[in-house]
C-alpha cells in the first residue's frame, strides 16, 4: 500500500541553503540539506540553539528563500513562486505555530481564527461557523470573545492550533510549540497536535529542542547542528502506518540518539 | 481581501490607537477646514457679487434705441438698416421686444429733469420712472426706509439719500458716511412734495388742469395747429420710501434721485426733456427700453434678435466675463492657502502610518505568516490613510462650514453697526462639500502610498522576530 511516488511526497528539500549575511561574516543557516517528507508523518527537527531548525522550517513555510537548493512542497517548487503565489500557499496548504503563539492582541479569539479567512476571501457568513468550529474543536468554546492576553498560554496556544488548520492546510509547521508551556499543557497541546496528525493525516513538521518530546510523538526525529542534516532516525511513535512510512535512511530504529546540547531558544 | 474586510480591519486597527489617530484626523480636518473655509467666503462673495451685478441690471439688461436717431450711437452703425428705415421704438415695437424667448419685461426709460418743490422750496433733480417688478429684483429698494410704491400707478414718491438730505438741508460730512438713513425717514415719510411737469398733449383742444393730483394746472404753451400741444401741470406726491444705494446706478452720467412708479409717469404724458423728441412730428415713441432677460446667458441672443428687429442693442455682458475671470482666479489663490494645511496635514499622516508600520512590525509579520499577500497589507494600511482622509475630510468640512457661518456672523454684526443691510458672504454649495471630502480622501491615499508599499515590503521572518 505504500507507494514512494512523488504523489505521496509532502516535502522534498535538495541541497538546500540559506545563508546570509551579517557585518563580515556569511551566516550559513541551512547549509545543503536534503530531506524527503511523505505525507502523513509526524517529523521532529531537532537542535541546539543556531542549529538552522527555525531557518529551515521557514524556508519550508514560504516564509523565506532559499540561497539554493530547492524546496518542494506538494509539487510546488517555493523558489519559482512568485511573492503572491507564495503568499497563496502560506495561505492555503501550510499552517503556522509559534512558540509565542503569535495572535494578535487586538483582536478575540474568534476574529483571530478567522483571519486566515478574511485573507482567503471566504464570505463572511461562513467565517463565523467555520471558526466557532475550529475553536471547538481545540476545547475553546468558551472563549471566543476573550482577547489573547485574558487568556493562559495553553489556552492561547490551542486557539492559534485552531487558526492555524482553519483553511485545511496539508502541512502542519510548528515552531516550538511547547517552549513557552509547562510540561503538563505542553502534553495536552502535543496531543491535540498529534490527534490531527493522525485523524487528518496532516503531515506535520516541528521544531524542538526537547528531545523527550520528540521521541514520544514524532515519528521521525532530524537532527541538526550547523545548518546541517547530522542524523535522521526514526522516533518512538513510529509504530502505526504512519512510522511504517519512514524513509529508509532511517537505519537503525534502536540505536541511541544524542541528547541536545545545552538549551534551545 | 474583499473590500468589506479591508474597510472594516482598517478602522479596527485606527480605533486600536485611537488617540494618536484622533490626532492625525484632526490634523486633516482641521487642513480640510481651511480649504473649506477659503472656498466658501470665495464662492459666497462671488455669489454676492453676481447678485448685486444682477440686480444692477448690469449683466441682465439690454438697452433698445431707435435707431432713427443713430447720431447719438455712432459705434453701433455697422449693422442693420439705415437709420431712415428703421421702425420705430413704440408701444408695439416694446410688447415684441417682450416676445422674445429669455425677456423678462421691457419697459421705457423715462426720466426728466424737473422741479420739485418740498417745503416751498423748489429742487431740479432729475426723475426716473421706476417699474413696479424693481421691488423685488433692483437690490436697492431691498433696503429701502419705508416702503416700496403700493400700486403701480400709485402717486408716490421714493427719494434717494442725497435728495433726501438736500431736501432737509443736511449737507453731509466730507468723508463720513455717517448720516441715518432712518433718522431722514422719519423727517420725511408720509410727507407730501409737489412735482411740476409739462405734460404733452397730442390733442390741440384737450383741455388741461386733469392732473390726478388735483393741483391747479396752468396751460402753458398751447401752440395751435402743431400735432400735440404742451401743458405744465403739478403733482402732488407722498414719500413713501427712501433708499441708501442708487437704483439708477448702471443709467451712467445722468443719475436721478427721485423715483416714480413708472405708470404713473407713463399716464401723465411727461414731455421728454430732450430736445429732439419735442421736434419730431410723429406718434410718441421712447427713446429708449430697458430689457430685462431672465439669465445673463441669453443676453447675446437677445440683443442679436433686437438687433435684427431693427433697433439698436446694447448689454454689458463682457463685464460679467470678467468678473467671472476674477472671482476664478480669486478662488484659486483661495483654494491654494486652504490647501496648504491640508498639505501639512498629509506630512501627518504619512508619519502616523510610519510609526504604526513600526509598533506593528510583528502583526505585520503573523499576517503574512498566516497567508496575507503583499497586496492585503498594503491594502490594509491604504485603506487606513483612506479611513482617515474620510474622517477628517467630514469633520473638516462640519468645521470649515462652521467657522464661514462664523465669520459671516462676524460680518454681519460689523454691518450692522455700520447700518448696512445684512448679506451672505459666505455659501457652502454640494460640489464643496463632497469635492472637499473626495480631495481629503485623495490627499491621504496619496500620503499613504509610501508607508503602504513599505508595510506591504516588510521581511517575515525579520517581522515576526521583532519584539
Amino acid at each position: 500500500m505504500e507507494i514512494s511516488g512523488p504523489s505521496s511526497l509532502a516535502v522534498r528539500t535538495e541541497n538546500v541553503c540559506r545563508h546570509y549575511q551579517m557585518g563580515e561574516a556569511l551566516v550559513r543557516a541551512v547549509d545543503g540539506i536534503s530531506i524527503d517528507i511523505r505525507a502523513g508523518e509526524f517529523v521532529a527537527l531537532l537542535g541546539a540553539s543556531g542549529s538552522g531548525k527555525s531557518s529551515l522550517l521557514n524556508l519550508v513555510a514560504g516564509l523565506d528563500r532559499p540561497t539554493s537548493g530547492t524546496v518542494i512542497v506538494h509539487g510546488n517548487n517555493l523558489a519559482a513562486l512568485s511573492r503572491e503565489q507564495l503568499a497563496k500557499y502560506r495561505l492555503h496548504t501550510v499552517g503556522m505555530v509559534f512558540q509565542s503563539f503569535n495572535l494578535i492582541p487586538s483582536m478575540s479569539l474568534l476574529e483571530n481564527v478567522e483571519l486566515p479567512m478574511r485573507f482567503a476571501e471566504i464570505d463572511r457568513r461562513e467565517r463565523s461557523g467555520l471558526a466557532r468550529e475550529s475553536l471547538e474543536r481545540v476545547g475553546l468554546s468558551g472563549r471566543l470573545s476573550h482577547r489573547p492576553m485574558e487568556l493562559s498560554g495553553g489556552e492561547q496556544q490551542r486557539a492559534s492550533l485552531a487558526r492555524a488548520l482553519i483553511n485545511r492546510p496539508k502541512l502542519l509547521l510548528a515552531d516550538e510549540p511547547t517552549g513557552n508551556l509547562d510540561s503538563r499543557t505542553g502534553t495536552e497541546i502535543m496531543d491535540l497536535i498529534r490527534s490531527f496528525n493522525r485523524s487528518l493525516s496532516m503531515t506535520v513538521l516541528m521544531v524542538t529542542h526537547e528531545q523527550v518530546l520528540a521521541e514520544k510523538y514524532a515519528g521521525r526525529m532530524l537532527h541538526l547542528a550547523d545548518g546541517k542534516l547530522i542524523e535522521d532516525v526514526p522516533g518512538r511513535a513510529h509504530n502505526g502506518d504512519v512510522s511504517s512510512r519512514a524513509s529508509e535512511s532511517m537505519a537503525s530504529e534502536s540505536m541511541q540518539l544524542p541528547s541536545p546540547r545545552g538549551e534551545a531558544s | 481581501m474583499k473590500f468589506y474586510d479591508v474597510t472594516d480591519l482598517a478602522f479596527r486597527n485606527l480605533r486600536e490607537s485611537f488617540f494618536r489617530n484622533s490626532l492625525t484626523t484632526i490634523g486633516i480636518s482641521v487642513g480640510v477646514a481651511s480649504l473649506v473655509a477659503m472656498l466658501s467666503l470665495g464662492i459666497g462673495l462671488q455669489q454676492l457679487a453676481s447678485r448685486r451685478l444682477e440686480k444692477s441690471g448690469l449683466f441682465d439688461t439690454v438697452v433698445a434705441t431707435s435707431r432713427r436717431d443713430l447720431c447719438n450711437f455712432r459705434e453701433q452703425r455697422e449693422e442693420g438698416p439705415p437709420p431712415a428705415e428703421s421702425p420705430a421704438l413704440d408701444e408695439p415695437a416694446r410688447r415684441k421686444i417682450e416676445q422674445i424667448p429669455g425677456v423678462v419685461e421691457a419697459y421705457p426709460d423715462i426720466r426728466f429733469v424737473t422741479d420739485v418743490r418740498f417745503d416751498g422750496k423748489p429742487h431740479l433733480t432729475m426723475v426716473a420712472g421706476v417699474p413696479f417688478s424693481a421691488k423685488n429684483n433692483n437690490d436697492a429698494f431691498e433696503g429701502v426706509q419705508g416702503s416700496f410704491f403700493s400700486s403701480e400707478g400709485a402717486p408716490e414718491v421714493i427719494l434717494q439719500k442725497s435728495f433726501a438730505e438736500e431736501l432737509l438741508g443736511i449737507t453731509p460730512k466730507q468723508g463720513a458716511d455717517n448720516t441715518n438713513v432712518a433718522d431722514l425717514a422719519k423727517a420725511l415719510l408720509g410727507k407730501e412734495l409737489t412735482m411740476r411737469y409739462a405734460e404733452r398733449t397730442t390733442t390741440p383742444s384737450s383741455p388741461p388742469g386733469q392732473s390726478a393730483g388735483g393741483s391747479a394746472g396752468q396751460s402753458a404753451g398751447e401752440s395751435p395747429g402743431a400735432a400735440y400741444s404742451v401743458v405744465s401741470h403739478e403733482q402732488t406726491l407722498k414719500i413713501v420710501g427712501l433708499t441708501d444705494l442708487d437704483p439708477d446706478s448702471m443709467r451712467g452720467a445722468a443719475r436721478a434721485r427721485v423715483f416714480l412708479p413708472l405708470a404713473l409717469v407713463q399716464n401723465l404724458h411727461i414731455m421728454p426733456s430732450s430736445l429732439r423728441d419735442t421736434s419730431a412730428s410723429e406718434a410718441p415713441g421712447y427713446t429708449s427700453l430697458s430689457v430685462r432677460v431672465a439669465n445673463p446667458n441669453q443676453v447675446p441672443a437677445v440683443e442679436d434678435a433686437i438687433k435684427k428687429m431693427g433697433f439698436g442693442a446694447f448689454s454689458l455682458v463682457d463685464a460679467s466675463r470678467s468678473m467671472r475671470q476674477f472671482f476664478a482666479v480669486l478662488d484659486g489663490f483661495l483654494a491654494i492657502f486652504g490647501s496648504l494645511a491640508l498639505a501639512v496635514a498629509s506630512i501627518g499622516i504619512v508619519n502616523t502610518l510610519v510609526m504604526a508600520i513600526l509598533e506593528r512590525r510583528r502583526e505585520i509579520g503573523i499576517m503574512k505568516a498566516i497567508g496575507a499577500s503583499d497586496a492585503d497589507v498594503r491594502g490594509l494600511f491604504f485603506a487606513e490613510a483612506g479611513a482617515m482622509g474620510l474622517v477628517g475630510g467630514a469633520a473638516g468640512v462640519t468645521l470649515g462650514w462652521a467657522i464661514g457661518r462664523l465669520i459671516n456672523f462676524g460680518t454681519n454684526i460689523y454691518l450692522e453697526r455700520q447700518h448696512f443691510p445684512p448679506v451672505q458672504i459666505w455659501s457652502v454649495p454640494p460640489w464643496l462639500v463632497l469635492g472637499a471630502i473626495a480631495f481629503s480622501i485623495a490627499v491621504s491615499l496619496l500620503s499613504g502610498l509610501y508607508p503602504a508599499a513599505r508595510a506591504a515590503r516588510l521581511d517575515p521572518v525579520q517581522a515576526l522576530r521583532y519584539e
